[in-house]
């Protein structure tokens, strides 16, 4: 009790040291990209070696830095009017990181471009409908809680609802393959239903070029069991917002898995709340950036309620000049949600020099009868001296990298637990690999 | 038998200051079978021998070879020095992210022998060659190196001599930081390995402490980059009694001088 009173009395207090070796205190400094006054130098230094795990994630400070409001994660504005956001800046809390310039107009413009096409393969006992905007299935588990959310909520002119339904029981996955075709900033709006007792899982699949928003709700109702897979495979142009947003109800399971490997730009705000007790949430990530690409990942977990169950772990992988991933996970705990049990962890790994990977665990509690939380965070990198380590051991250079990269994803990888997938994703992260041996 | 043989070795580093030769001019020849202790002062070039016979980019040769049953190592890349049968214990082992030990292990050792091992069989040797090291088995899935202690970090170097069965096997200061316990233990396990009769030994070390564990055939001194003495084993126990003191010169010998001024 004493412990995690201290625990929060520290949350915004800045930290002497600093997060990760070559990184200032979080919060202290905005994105270069977004500074107003643009002294752009852009991030040269990958951050300095470390473990991943061990030594280094024990030296971690905590969420809300100088200069940013220490306000509580509940607090944040959630709306379905888009004028109910300001306008970006960049030096919002939730969009510093953001290359808003990259955006291409997604928090400006009217998002009337053509969406990605939505073509759901489904086994029988899965119900796939398109609806119009007042479908009174709508906002039955997510509200938007940014300016670019709120843009493709009040733009979307149709929906698609994917309902399995209750008690069925799905051996094979719903594959919902979305394909950008259109370079116009567009809205996508899905809802997915796991009924009550089913179990199902469910394969969000974004590939093409495409300039979209996207808002995914995901309601998993009393003792239903659902795993998301959301990949983002896009081509190099491509830019992405996705809000997905997902409700549990009395001892629901959910799974959510986010693969980021193609696109410029990718933002996923991935969140969960549970509604009633006895829920468990199991939160994954896999991102491999590379030169150039902006990988971003907010997740929000909000345990509202007693004795519910969340782990969280995302694993990064950056090579390349300019590549640049985002991690930023929050977990608040309120005070009515005693008995909860949560850990977030985030794990980057850095291929090449001038990469940057930044990476903020926020833990809020607020109250001390829980069963545990934790939060973790480590960036390591892979440098010449781990190359010539192997390498003295006979391994070739290629296979070298590839030993250790894909040592290192295949933790999320199988997760996900659909061996053709599973298969895909290991050739796209060695494609990855290979792309950049220059 | 197979010999590794140094000849006329100059070796120079890119430092701020600009370049600066470390080894000027080392000669050895070592056989199959031999250990060949090289001992000297902290500075004097020892590491950096071990690093250029295993191909570290940041050595530079600028005179001199080095030959391995007469093929060139030094035009071969560091793997293929280590498939050629090379083998450096490193004085500081790198974590190595993402890696378990297992499947390193592994990986290294199909490169090296050119076909994966019999799985069974492999399992078996590695499971015992690490009971014998007193590695516990569960950092079989850990990651390679990480979190490992100084001592668990040596011991593991010495589980990777002990499977890959190199022709020659460098190891620098491996003594380095161990308690007496961990020092026998992983002498055992080099003894082990020489007792193959399969391999040579090349064993830098600052201290003559080791060698009550592990036999040297010969003893090189190095002092400023080059071999100032050689001899039998009975050289290690003159430099126990003695030091390093008499091989200094130069700037070293005011620095004697000026500890023995204020001594008295």
């Amino acid at each position: 009790m004493t412990e995690i009173t201290t625990e929060k009395a520290r949350i915004g207090a800045p930290s002497a040291q600093p997060f990760i070796d070559g990184f200032t205190e979080e919060g202290e400094n905005l994105s270069p990209l977004n500074s107003g006054t643009a002294t752009s130098t852009a991030p040269e230094k990958a951050p300095s070696a470390g473990p991943l795990a061990g030594a280094s994630a024990k030296s971690h400070s905590h969420g809300g830095g100088v200069g940013i409001p220490d306000s509580s994660r509940a607090g944040r504005l959630t709306s379905y009017k888009l004028a109910d956001f300001k306008p970006l800046t960049g030096l919002e809390e939730d969009w510093r990181f953001t290359p808003l310039k990259r955006l291409r107009g997604l928090h400006t413009e009217v998002l009337s471009g053509t969406a990605p096409s939505v073509d759901v393969t489904a086994p029988a006992g899965v119900v796939v409908e398109t609806v119009g905007r007042d479908d009174r299935r709508i906002g039955s588990a997510a509200i938007p809680e940014d300016r670019v959310s709120a843009n493709a909520w009040e733009n979307f002119t149709e929906a698609t609802v994917i309902t399995v339904a209750a008690e069925l029981q799905l051996d094979g996955e719903v594959s919902v393959l979305l394909t950008g075709t259109s370079t116009e900033a567009s809205a996508q709006h899905i809802v997915i239903v796991a009924e009550r007792f089913s179990k199902s899982r469910i394969v969000l699949d974004h590939q093409g070029s495409a300039i979209v928003s996207e808002n995914v709700e995901i309601l998993v109702e009393d003792g239903a069991e659902l795993t998301v897979i959301s990949l983002q495979e896009w081509n190099d142009d491509a830019v992405h917002a996705s809000s997905q947003q997902a409700k549990l109800g009395r001892d629901a399971k959910f799974k959510h898995i986010v693969v980021s490997l193609g696109g410029d730009v990718v933002r996923m705000t991935p969140s969960t709340r549970f509604t009633a007790p006895g829920a468990e949430a199991e939160m994954f990530g896999l991102y491999f950036a590379d030169a150039g690409q902006h990988l971003e990942q907010r997740l929000f977990v909000d345990h509202a309620v007693a004795n519910c169950k969340s782990n969280v772990l995302y694993k990064g992988a950056l090579q390349g000049r300019n590549a640049h991933t985002v991690w930023v996970g929050d977990v608040l705990i309120r005070k009515e949600a005693e008995g909860t049990d949560t850990y977030e962890a985030n794990r980057n790994l850095v291929l090449t020099d001038g990469a940057r990977a930044d990476s903020v665990p926020n833990l809020e509690i607020e109250t001390g009868l829980i069963e545990g939380a934790g939060h973790a965070s480590a960036t390591g990198r892979f440098d010449d001296e781990h190359l010539f380590y192997l390498m003295a051991r006979g391994i070739p250079e290629d296979v070298a990298r590839r030993l250790v990269v894909r040592g290192f994803l295949n933790e999320i990888i199988q997760q996900i637990k659909v061996p053709a997938l599973e298969e895909r994703l290991t050739e796209a992260v060695e494609r990855e690999l290979a792309a950049s041996d220059n | 038998m197979s010999t590794l043989e140094i000849k006329d070795l100059h070796v120079s580093i890119e430092t701020e200051q600009g370049t600066k030769e470390i080894l000027k001019g080392v000669s050895l020849t070592i056989k199959t079978g031999e250990t060949h202790a090289i001992m000297g002062p902290n500075g004097s070039g020892k590491s950096t021998l071990a690093s250029t016979i295993a191909g570290h980019p940041r050595y530079n040769v600028t005179r001199g070879t080095i030959t391995l049953d007469g093929e060139d190592v030094l035009a071969m890349s560091v793997d293929q020095r280590a498939r050629a049968g090379v083998f450096l214990a490193m004085q500081y082992p790198v974590e190595v992210p993402g890696v378990t030990m297992t499947n390193f292990l592994r990986t290294a050792k199909t490169a090296i022998d050119g076909e994966a091992p019999a799985l069974r069989t492999w399992t078996k040797d590695v499971k015992a060659a690490m009971q014998q090291l007193r590695i516990d088995a569960d950092f079989a899935q850990r990651n390679v190196n990480e979190g490992f202690s100084g001592g668990e970090k040596k011991r593991v170097e010495i589980l990777q001599l002990e499977l890959f069965k190199p022709k020659f096997a460098v190891l620098d200061e491996t003594d380095s930081g161990l308690d007496v316990d961990a020092l026998k233990v992983v002498s055992e396990g080099v003894n082990r390995a020489h007792a193959t009769g399969n391999m040579g030994t090349l064993l830098i070390t600052h201290y003559t402490r080791i060698l009550r564990y592990i036999k040297p055939d010969f003893v090189h001194v190095f002092v400023d980059g080059q071999v100032v003495e050689e001899g039998g084993p009975e050289l290690a126990d003159r430099l126990e009694e003695e030091g390093y003191d008499r091989y200094a010169k130069g700037a070293g010998a005011a620095t004697i001088a000026a500890a023995a001024a204020a001594q008295a």
